[in-house]
């Protein structure tokens, strides 16, 4: 599908959505495939479970509103919402997780506000927040690929432990789950450690853990630079969600080091440069001016850390995500570029006047 | 006003102008406490109760009520009524009413009460502003249960649960459980769940009423002479 110019300049639109599509799937592939290296089969039963659930309903939504269901399936925006939306998703939860998941996000969060350009809120995130208010327990169940006895699930066992919960012998759950470290700080910090001794034990005492995020993070940032390569994105995002990240939890930092964790490690844990770079450059929620993608970007990290340091979830990049979105018809409202030869100002009227 | 036909404030209230789907009125008690069908049993009764007894009230004072002061009067009286009301569930149905806490005092600054007292009651003889009262209510009270019983199913799994705050001992036991343990939908008992329920439940008496519309425009074109519509 492109999208003809309507007014001079006409020059040809070079990217279709398929084509971004198969560049943002291109760029997922380096860090998807670092996350099933590190924490094991289970990433790609999610993926691909969410892909098939998210493919049938919008496609089945699609036949609802009667609307031509081809064009919308295969230009590949569902594969990249579902596939976005999976890999947040915990590598030893059940099946339904991703399934239910993909479902509302499409269904409730794409197709009820009108489809693949209308959404108000970032599909993927919706799906996840979902799933994170509804269902806790399923969703703290993470785990390295190989536990502390040095077993690791093969592809049929996560399966047979994805559908019915069932374990090969030897294999306890409990050796298999671990907090993330977002959670152990969150642990540790309430039960009065310092933040010094909390890191100190997460990246001195061999755990698997303690590298996953960096090798993750470091694979999605080699993606996201590929898209910013290729034209999909622009820089502005990703750099004012990393500033915004640094500032933030440099401020808390410098004000009281021993119960905040330092920049770096913001940077490298959690979600920070996966959601910097996949999810809120989503070009349908994200804010449209230059200027504008600063503030929204900015707006992300800041609340990224707020929410991380002072919230009761351990994560915040897709409450973030979900708060800036609210906040898009606003900032591009007070942003819009000056029109060449006129004062800025002039075209701020409009709307309801 | 003499003509009114109770056929049509059954209709009105029930459906064509429900409070909960058409007038989006009281919207406060009911997304919070459409959580479980009891809870949404109880404020619906006791809102149709308020309803019915305060729109006869006003309906049998309304001679005495000068207009300029007509809205101030109208709502002493609904607070008496109300005030009431608590001081009853307080005495009999205890637990109920420490669940339903805030809102059932605040059935006052309901929306819908004073607007069929000021809108029907003021106007209309005592007896059709009873039935309004009641059919307005019944419409509010439908609503209010058929959220919690969305609501209740998701999000806890169960039907009926606490059944004895309203029913007395022998409903103790009428709690029926639905769904297992593990595929609770917790966002259904929080307040975005209230609000995609009562979307889905509006969304719904549309399509429908679409739907009907469409048809009864079908039928009619089908004897009459063929329009503009059918010719293209």
């Amino acid at each position: 599908m492109k999208f003809p110019t309507q007014t001079a300049p006409l020059p040809e639109a070079q990217n279709s959505v398929r084509r971004v599509m198969l560049i943002v799937l291109l760029a997922l592939l380096p860090g998807t495939l670092v996350a099933i290296a590190l924490l094991g089969w289970g990433v790609l039963i999610n993926v691909m479970l969410a892909i098939i659930a998210g493919l049938l309903s919008e496609a089945l939504m699609l036949k609802i509103r009667a609307r031509p269901v081809r064009p919308a399936v295969f230009d590949g925006s569902v594969i990249v919402l579902a596939w976005i939306f999976a890999l947040c998703l915990p590598n030893l939860g059940p099946w339904w997780l991703p399934v239910f998941g993909a479902i509302f996000a499409v269904v409730v969060a794409k197709q009820l506000y009108g489809g693949l350009g209308f959404n108000l809120f970032n599909p993927a995130m919706v799906g996840y927040v979902v799933l994170l208010i509804s269902f806790p327990e399923p969703m703290t169940r993470w785990g390295p690929a190989i536990d502390v006895g040095g077993n690791a699930l093969n592809f049929m066992q996560s399966l047979a432990w994805s559908f019915n919960g069932v374990l090969p012998s030897g294999v306890g759950y409990d050796g298999l789950s671990v907090a993330t470290p977002l959670d152990h700080v969150r642990e540790q910090i309430t039960a009065g450690a310092t933040i010094h001794n909390v890191t100190a034990s997460l990246f001195h005492t061999g755990h698997v853990l303690q590298s996953w995020n960096v090798w993750l993070g470091l694979a999605f940032l080699a993606g996201g630079l590929l898209m910013l390569w290729r034209g999909v994105i622009r820089w502005h995002i990703p750099v004012a969600v990393i500033t915004g990240v640094l500032v933030m939890s440099g401020f808390l930092w410098l004000l009281d080091s021993a119960k905040h964790a330092s920049p770096l490690f913001h940077l490298l844990t959690g979600a920070t440069i996966f959601g910097a770079f996949f999810v809120a450059t989503d070009p349908v929620t994200a804010s449209t001016t230059p200027r504008g993608r600063l503030i929204f970007g900015f707006g992300i990290g800041v609340l990224t850390v707020l929410i991380r340091s002072f919230g009761s979830y351990p994560d915040g990049v897709a409450f973030a995500v979900l708060l800036m979105n609210l906040c898009v018809p606003l900032i591009d409202y007070y942003t819009q570029p000056k029109v060449f030869g006129h004062k800025r100002g002039n075209v701020k009227q409009g709307g309801l006047n | 006003m003499s003509d009114v036909s109770y056929r049509e404030l059954t209709v009105q209230g029930l459906w064509k102008n429900n409070p909960g789907l058409v007038q989006i009125l009281g919207m406060c008690p009911m997304m919070a406490i459409s959580n479980t069908v009891v809870n949404a049993m109880g404020l619906a009764l006791a809102t149709i109760l308020t309803m019915v007894v305060s729109n006869g009230l006003a309906s049998a004072i309304r001679h005495w009520v000068r207009p300029e002061v007509r809205l101030p009067v109208f709502v002493m009286v609904v607070a008496s009524v109300v005030t009431v009301i608590e001081l009853l569930m307080n005495a009999y149905l205890n637990t109920l009413y420490h669940v339903l806490g805030i809102f059932l005092p605040l059935i006052v600054t309901n929306c819908i009460v004073i607007a069929r007292v000021e809108g029907f009651a003021a106007r209309n003889r005592v007896l059709p502003a009873l039935y309004d009262g009641l059919m307005m209510g019944l419409g509010f009270g439908l609503v209010l249960v058929c959220l919690g019983i969305i609501r209740e199913i998701l999000g806890f799994g169960t039907l009926l649960a606490n059944a004895q705050q309203l029913f007395g001992p022998v409903a103790a036991n009428w709690t029926l459980h639905i769904l297992p343990e593990q595929a609770h939908f917790l966002l259904a008992i929080l307040p975005p769940g209230a609000f995609m329920a009562l979307a889905v439940l509006i969304a719904a008496k549309q399509g429908f009423e679409q739907r009907r519309a469409a048809q009864l425009a079908q039928k009619s074109q089908s004897h009459a002479v063929p329009s503009l519509a059918s010719v293209q």
